[in-house]
């Protein structure tokens, strides 16, 4: 398996005052692949992919995208280099229409006409069935069209990179199927970071399971293997050595 | 898209038509409403669009009056070079408080340039000698010609300011549908979230800022030409108010409401105070009314209740 790295972090560490969110993560992504991110609350995970993206600063360590030391860049530079990031709580243009919030997202890296930008606007609102709610204010929305929206403004961007904070939090079973399927086509194309707490969402999608704890990977493999393995039993359901 | 072109062309014809029917009063102040609108939808690319709320536009206004008027006192030039010296001195300004000032936020950032504003003031009193800060000093008529035409001829003035309005009134239609005005309104609506779709927000908002201050210093340029008065009185807290309010009556983030509130104010003052010398009473009570009734301003409301298209 020669796969190529996409991102990598090396002993990545966040602090807030005496608190260790993240210790001395080291992560390797490679290209193409679905990993979905897991613990239990207050593991680190959001904190750890905000780091990825650069929405706060590490405190110690070092990331790389695509081979180059991103870590001293401001966030706005990151995203533009292919990374998109999806709010685990829900961060829409609320007066803007569903089109003008797409259109947002497409519109940065998108060269072309505008007749260009309506099109590739559309397509990413039809990928996740919102096409029909154009026109709508977003913050007029229900819940899991919202959700929806979010990862259409992540689709827009065509990232290299596409980092789901629990999209399907909030989304009824059905959407969640029409969820599964689209992940599946988006990695096609695009690697796919998710944190996920729904286990069945994550045993399906996933190529990869990495584990965090308390801050700390405590155990990263295939579906299969996570599913087995002790350490993050003990983690989710508490244990005698816990 | 279309009918907001339409709507917009519709406003500049029906000025065209007013020209000619409006009686001489009426007519003077109409071209005073179109230059001080002009200003006010400077300060609207700042304020309504992209959400930066400045209590200091009276010096770009100031920077566009003097950096005329000085041309023309001191340089000898025509009032046409002059207005484009008047354009790059409130350019250079806002590039420069724009630097500064969003270095800060929210009240910060009003407070910086309503400080700005005030040591802009204060350095047209202290080079008093030239600038006649006080009292002012007048561009003569003879000076304000251009073209062979005479700008204070009440037709060729009103004709002059309504260039100067509708220029600025279709631009800032183009700016607030083109791309650069959607990631303004992104800014202003969720600025996190405009920076975790990759736009550089800053440097949005520094342009924000300097297209403002060089609109406000259009309109300034403008005034002093057009009604031949320069003096620091328009430097002052006043005229930094003045397009806050008129932006925030017409309806702050709508290209027409900065010319209605604008309007709308004008004549209130004008008429009510042709009834009671306490006029002010009058003003400040409806100002009161209006803020409590109509907090998006009186297009805003119309964009609310009957046309959501409206840019």
């Amino acid at each position: 398996m020669a796969a190529v790295t996409l991102l990598s972090t090396r002993a990545v560490s966040k602090t807030y005052g005496g608190l260790k969110a993240v210790q001395n993560v080291d992560f390797i992504l490679p290209k193409g692949e679905i990993r979905a991110l897991i613990g239990p609350n207050g593991a680190g995970k959001t904190t750890f992919v905000s780091m990825l993206c650069g929405r706060i600063p590490v405190t110690s360590g070092v990331i790389e995208f695509e081979g180059t030391d991103v870590t001293a860049l401001p966030d706005h530079k990151r995203i533009s280099l292919g990374i998109a990031y999806t709010f685990q709580i829900t961060s829409i243009f609320a007066n803007l229409t569903v089109y003008e919030n797409v259109a947002l997202a497409v519109q940065r890296h998108h060269v072309g006409s505008d007749k260009n930008l309506k099109i590739q606007t559309k397509i990413a609102l039809a990928r996740v069935g919102l096409h029909p709610f154009s026109d709508q204010t977003a913050g007029d929305l229900a819940y899991g069209h919202q959700r929806l929206l979010e990862i259409a403004m992540g689709l827009g961007q065509t990232p290299k990179l596409l980092i789901l904070d629990e999209p399907t939090q909030g989304l009824s079973d059905g959407e969640i199927d029409a969820f599964k399927t689209l992940i599946r086509d988006v990695a096609q194309t695009t690697t796919v970071l998710l944190i996920e707490h729904n286990i069945d969402v994550v045993m399906s999608l996933a190529d990869q399971i990495t584990v965090l704890n308390f801050g700390e990977i405590i155990a990263e493999g295939t579906p299969a293997q996570i599913h087995a393995n002790a350490a993050v039993q003990t983690a989710y359901l508490g244990g005698d050595d816990a | 898209m279309r009918k907001s072109i339409a709507l917009h062309l519709g406003l500049i014809a029906l000025l065209i038509v007013l020209q000619f029917v409006l009686p001489a009063y009426h007519h003077g102040n109409m071209a005073r409403i179109m230059v001080m609108a002009t200003y006010a939808m400077g300060y609207n690319i700042m304020f309504g669009y992209t959400g930066l709320l400045s209590l200091g536009h009276a010096m770009f206004f100031a920077a566009g009056l003097y950096g005329m008027g000085l041309s023309v006192q001191f340089l000898g030039m025509g009032v046409g070079p002059a207005f484009g010296m008047g354009l790059f001195a409130s350019l250079t300004l806002s590039l420069v408080v724009g630097l500064l000032a969003l270095r800060t936020l929210g009240v910060a950032f009003m407070i910086v340039t309503l400080m700005f504003s005030q040591t802009i003031f204060l350095v047209i009193l202290y080079f008093n000698p030239y600038t006649r800060g006080d009292e002012g000093f007048v561009i003569q008529q003879s000076v304000r010609h251009i073209f062979g035409l005479d700008l204070s001829d009440p037709t060729i003035r009103y004709f002059a300011a309504l260039v100067l309005f509708s220029t600025v009134l279709i631009g800032t239609l183009k700016l607030v549908q083109s791309n650069i005005g959607r990631v303004f309104i992104a800014i202003r609506e969720n600025e996190p979230r405009a920076k975790m779709l990759g736009y550089d927000t800053w440097r949005h908002k520094l342009l924000s800022v300097v297209l403002s201050g060089t609109v406000s210093g259009a309109a300034g340029a403008s005034y002093g030409i057009l009604f031949g008065y320069v003096g620091a009185s328009f430097a002052q807290v006043p005229y930094s108010i003045f397009p806050l309010l008129w932006v925030l009556l017409g309806g702050a983030g709508t290209v027409i409401g900065p010319f209605i509130g604008t309007l709308f104010m004008f004549y209130l003052i004008d008429l009510s105070s042709t009834v009671t010398d306490a006029y002010m009473l009058v003003v400040g009570v409806v100002l009161v009314l209006l803020t409590m009734f109509a907090r998006n301003g009186l297009i805003g409301i119309v964009r609310e209740r009957w046309a959501k298209w409206l840019p």
